[in-house]
């Protein structure tokens, strides 16, 4: 293994910021069409967290999110989580149907609604990814889990652990109006495509 | 009672009274050792089956072969005896399904299963499990009675 994704440098960090804000302003803009309003993104931030510390960007391993998981297949493989919390979750949902609502259960029609905003939020995302990087790039239809923190990010967790000890994120909020959206994307290659992606750009 | 907290790919052991927990357990697996003569207990939160399929395995807490281990080890140092202790586990679950043959997603299974081989080559029998299915679950193991608390999220709570 020559690429050592607990030590990386500098340049492959700002590799994956630049490539988060691309993919992640792409999705903004998807959304932004989508539910016909005006999204403001901030900047997004890269965290490379150790195991244990994972849970508690979502505010503790018991704390329930909405987790919206794809598969990337093509010339990079690996996947995609879009993580929301349940106010975010229902905010969105709320958006998309028109109507204020802060009762946080989900009916079958707001999950498939959230699985549709989680896709498109990452094919607009590997889009941009494939662009910048000439990599051709498939993702599959999404799947979605509401359960605890911890339960859900074991997911990329554990497709870090075969590879690292550490696990490696973008974070992306998205903003509007009065209704705060903030979402966690977690692309997680594995290590042969990570460092595909990487040579892509001529710092691996 | 003093409560232990146990993260991914750690382990921790404790002698009567206390009580170890992990939680948000998903696809990992959570292995609770429980020596009843001593009240000597250990609780691993273990992510990958094998610490031979990969290079990268300096964290030996991380895998179910080397966690189980380690954590007898510290155990039996601890005073435990290792013809009495029992195990309980927990976790392994499937978060996401797709319908893919991706091993990714199976590796809840996978954990359970390299969890129970481990402990039969070690001759710890297994007292009680809860794994599979599509849910979180928090775990605490009191080190009084050997108890396995099991919460979930629409699931219920037990005790096993």
């Amino acid at each position: 293994m020559s690429l050592d994704i607990d030590n990386l440098n500098n340049s492959m960090i700002d590799i994956l910021k630049e490539l988060g804000n691309i993919g992640s302003g792409n999705a903004a803009t998807a959304l932004a069409t989508m539910i016909e309003k005006r999204v403001d993104m901030k900047v997004p931030q890269v965290k490379i967290l150790e195991f244990k510390d994972v849970s508690n960007v979502l505010g503790g391993e018991e704390t329930p999110v909405v987790g919206i998981y794809f598969e990337m297949t093509g010339e990079l493989v690996g996947n995609i989580m879009f993580v929301l919390n349940l106010e975010s979750a229902k905010n969105l949902t709320n958006i998309i149907f028109n109507r204020e609502d802060d009762d946080l259960s989900f009916t079958e029609m707001d999950m498939s609604a959230l699985s549709e905003i989680g896709n498109i939020l990452a094919s607009s995302y590997i889009n941009s990814l494939s662009i910048m990087t000439g990599l051709k790039l498939k993702v599959s239809v999404p799947a979605l889990s509401i359960d605890m923190a911890g339960a859900i990010l074991s997911v990329p967790a554990i497709q870090f652990g075969y590879i690292a000890d550490n696990v490696l994120f973008s974070e992306t909020q998205f903003e509007e109006g009065n209704n705060q959206v903030k979402g966690n994307l977690f692309l997680i290659p594995d290590i042969n495509s990570f460092e595909k992606m990487l040579n892509s750009f001529g710092v691996c | 009672m003093e409560i232990v907290k146990i993260g991914m790919a750690d382990l921790n052991v404790v002698k009567s009274p206390g009580i170890l927990t992990t939680l948000g357990l998903g696809s990992c697996v959570g292995i609770a050792l429980y020596d009843k003569n001593s009240n000597v207990a250990g609780l691993a939160h273990i992510m990958l089956p094998s610490s031979k399929e990969i290079k990268n395995n300096s964290n030996t807490a991380k895998f179910a072969d080397t966690g189980i281990e380690l954590l007898l080890k510290k155990m039996l140092a601890l005073g435990a005896n290792k013809r009495s202790i029992v195990a309980k586990i927990a976790g392994g679950a499937q978060m996401f399904s797709f319908n893919s043959t991706n091993n990714i997603l199976k590796v809840g299974e996978r954990n359970v299963k390299a969890t129970k081989e481990k402990l039969k080559e070690l001759n710890i029998p297994i007292l009680a499990e809860d794994t599979g299915g599509n849910y979180g679950r928090t775990i605490e193991l009191n080190s009084e009675d050997g108890s396995l608390l099991i919460k979930t999220i629409g699931h219920g709570i037990k005790t096993i």
